[in-house]
């Protein structure tokens, strides 16, 4: 029986146990939609923007570990989803991103919605395809798939002329897949391992650093065996949090920028220093010449590329995280000296992450930790900014993908779409976005998705009336020329304005209105005694978001923090602490 | 140090533009890049020419065979292998100068393909080396053209694919 190319799409997506599309429909993709219209198994979620399409997916991905898939239409349809490909394809994300084209007799007039998304997409994809011909279509949609979501995980967009769609042909979605030149390493090579266990057992002050690659692995619990056989302190960066209980006393938290006290202390006084699943990004190493310089490094990665890229490393080993821990856990003895495990203790318990508890003013600390402890089993998407490092310094995490943040790119504007991937992907399961007020402007257009797919959402703004990380680099390395930053200001403001003042217009977004003018809800916080009772009230939410706008105090900052191009025992732990 | 990289790519569109795009995209130094079919018609050869010390090219051979299209990435610097680069060098040449002309071809065993009224144009086959010593040789004669094919190569011995 001869079907469309539209159906074949279907069958591929059933096949591959989808059930939910995030999606925008355009001129070009209408066969697909109405082939969709007819399919109960498929749940279509209408975004408001197709970048959000593309974070809802990745937010859901990320907190399910299935593949994220997307169907926007062609020309802006399509080039809307770069920047939600460029955050998945930097953090490793499973995507199938798929975008209408017209037609294969017009591909290169100029056509109308017509834009070379292959060519656009092609250094923030995994890989891409466009589909030249009908017959090549179950095979690039089987590999697609397989792609994405195998070795280190990834978008793969494929570009859908009109015609391909329509035109009929007698063909199955094949069964298997085989890519000549794609044959990801899980299996780490045995030797290695070995000297892994031996160099382990011989160092005096070892130190696990562990980086997004657990979390997506599914790593997380045979490292947690490993980290209680051998009582190895753990650091991790910012993709790494979730894999390892934050609560664990040999957990000593995030590393580099702004990372704790403790973890900088302990890469910089480590002799060995075990690295899985992380790029060593420079977030985390700081000044590269002075990084780990006590310490031999072990690099565990399953993407050959990013090993020895930026430090060197003693002993390298490609291939799946959770694969090799397991055959590295039964070759593990011999606890390290007890003097280090007292050494990293002490740096905890010297300076841990505390915040200011001001009665007059909100602490962002103050309200995240509330929220840490009134939801402590959540979902945590954020944006980007201070937000973003806050929610990941005060929030308890215990979890594997309960933080669901964009590490690398650093996409302001992330956090909502992807909050609403998230609950989507886990029903039962708490979901709040911990925001800022300029970025969760960024995406704000999605309180109507989450409203019509009656999603309790809670999305927290730590309002400061400030792009706040960029407001605190300019505090602390301009001189407090908030040139851009204020999101207050008006005209009649002095020109060069160094702080809030008698001066202040107190222009804000009203979040409260604006969350009721979608049908969501919106709630207030000035004083810290409100925090616990618009949590509480947020909580009884089942079937809408609810808006927290907390309004903070304005020029908090983001402690502790590593100047950029410092060394990371160069911790600088802020006013408020001194 | 300058690196003579082989690749086997899936034969079909697109596959140049990741090549190149990598290239750019990096920052990496490409030197001269050369695309045919091979025996297999849906397999294609790039050789490559790049420079960079032994951390980026390591890098560009482990970004190289993360493209999913490049089936095979051989650094053919360190092993024993033939290369050859073609250049066409059109140069002025009097009715006088011919003969010295035809000399110097003779030496770098070059091809003369066409004698016009004031110029003639050579086929010069060989190592890079080989050719950039010819075209210095043919400074003085006034070089009006060159084009050069960028470097084949291939491991000697034992055949990959």
């Amino acid at each position: 029986m001869k079907i469309s190319g539209s159906q074949l799409v279907i069958e591929a997506l059933k096949k591959e146990g989808v059930e939910i599309i995030f999606g925008y429909p355009g001129g070009s993709v209408i066969p697909l939609f109405d082939t969709l219209y007819s399919e109960p198994s498929i749940h279509v979620v209408l975004t408001r923007h197709e970048q959000a399409a593309v974070h809802a997916a990745d937010g859901y991905a990320r907190s399910t570990g299935k593949t994220g898939v997307c169907l926007v239409t062609s020309g802006p349809g399509a080039t809307n989803t770069v920047t939600g490909l460029a955050t998945a394809n930097f953090d490793g994300v499973p995507l199938v991103v798929l975008t209408g084209q017209v037609f294969r007799s017009m591909i290169g007039n100029d056509a109308f919605q017509e834009a070379d998304i292959v060519g656009i997409s092609r250094p923030v994809t995994k890989h891409n395809y466009l589909v030249y011909d009908r017959k090549d279509l179950g095979r690039i949609f089987k590999e697609a798939f397989y792609i994405a979501n195998s070795g280190r995980p990834g978008p793969v967009l494929i570009d859908l002329p009109k015609d391909v769609l329509l035109e009929q042909a007698e063909d199955e979605y094949p069964e298997s897949v085989h890519i000549r030149g794609y044959n990801p390493t899980l299996v780490g090579h045995s030797r290695q391992i070995k000297r892994i266990a031996a160099a382990i057992k011989t160092a005096k002050k070892p130190l696990f650093f562990i980086g997004g690659g657990v979390n997506a692995a599914g790593a997380a619990p045979v490292f947690t065996k490993i980290v209680e056989k051998t009582n190895i302190p753990v650091i991790m960066s910012l993709m790494g949090i979730g894999s390892f209980y934050s609560g664990h006393p040999l957990n000593l938290g995030m590393v580099g920028m702004h990372g704790t006290y403790a973890a900088n202390m302990a890469v910089q006084d480590c002799d060995l220093l075990i690295g899985i699943g992380t790029r060593f990004d420079d977030r985390v190493t700081g000044k590269l010449d002075t990084f780990a310089p006590h310490s031999k490094i072990i690099h565990i990665d399953i993407d050959p590329a990013a090993i020895a890229r930026n430090v060197p490393v003693e002993i390298p080993v490609v291939g799946d995280a959770k694969q090799i821990l397991e055959e590295l856990l039964p070759l593990l003895e011999a606890p390290p000296a007890k003097e280090w495990i007292a050494t990293v203790k002490n740096w905890k318990e010297e300076h841990p992450v505390t915040f200011k508890d001001d009665s007059e003013f909100l602490s962002p600390g103050k309200v995240i930790t509330a929220i840490s402890e009134q939801f402590p089993d959540a979902i945590i998407a954020t944006e980007v900014g201070q937000n973003q490092m806050w929610a990941a310094l005060y929030y308890s995490y215990s979890r594997p993908r309960t933080l669901i943040t964009s590490g690398g790119l650093g996409t302001m504007g992330y956090g909502f779409p992807a909050a609403i991937g998230a609950q989507l992907g886990n029903p039962g399961k708490k979901v709040i976005d911990i925001a800022g007020d300029g970025s969760i402007q960024m995406n704000i257009q999605e309180l109507a998705t989450a409203v019509q797919e009656e999603l309790p959402v809670i999305v927290a703004i730590l309002n400061n009336g400030y792009l706040g990380m960029v407001r605190q680099w300019q505090e602390l390395f301009n001189d407090k020329r908030y040139s851009s930053t204020c999101l207050m200001r008006k005209p009649s403001c002095p020109h060069h304005c160094t702080g809030p003042g008698k001066w202040c217009h107190h222009y804000t977004v009203d979040f409260v209105k604006l969350a009721e003018a979608y049908g969501a809800a919106g709630l207030r916080v000035t004083k810290p005694d409100e925090i616990e009772p618009a949590l509480n009230e947020a909580g009884k939410s089942t079937k809408y978001p609810v808006f927290i706008d907390f309004i903070i105090e304005r020029e908090a900052n983001v402690w502790p923090m590593v100047a950029p191009g410092a060394s990371l025992n160069q911790v600088l732990l802020g006013k408020e602490k001194e | 140090m300058q690196h003579i990289i082989s690749l086997l790519v899936e034969n079909h569109q697109g596959v140049l533009a990741r090549i190149a795009g990598l290239f750019s995209g990096r920052g990496y130094n490409l030197e001269s890049l050369t695309v045919g079919v091979t025996m297999d018609p849906t397999v294609s050869r790039i050789t490559l020419v790049c420079g960079g010390d032994d951390v980026i090219i390591e890098q560009i051979k482990k970004q190289l065979n993360k493209l999913i299209d490049v089936i095979k990435v051989i650094d053919l610097t360190s092993q024993l292998a033939v290369d050859r680069e073609l250049a066409l060098v059109k140069i002025n040449a009097k009715p006088n100068q011919r003969g010295e002309i035809f000399q110097v071809a003779d030496v770098f065993r070059a091809k003369i393909l066409d004698v016009g009224m004031n110029n003639m144009v050579l086929e010069i086959t060989g190592t890079s080396s080989k050719i950039n010593d010819a075209l210095a040789i043919l400074q003085p004669y006034s070089i009006q053209e060159v084009a050069r094919s960028g470097l084949v190569a291939m491991e000697r011995g034992k055949k990959f694919k």
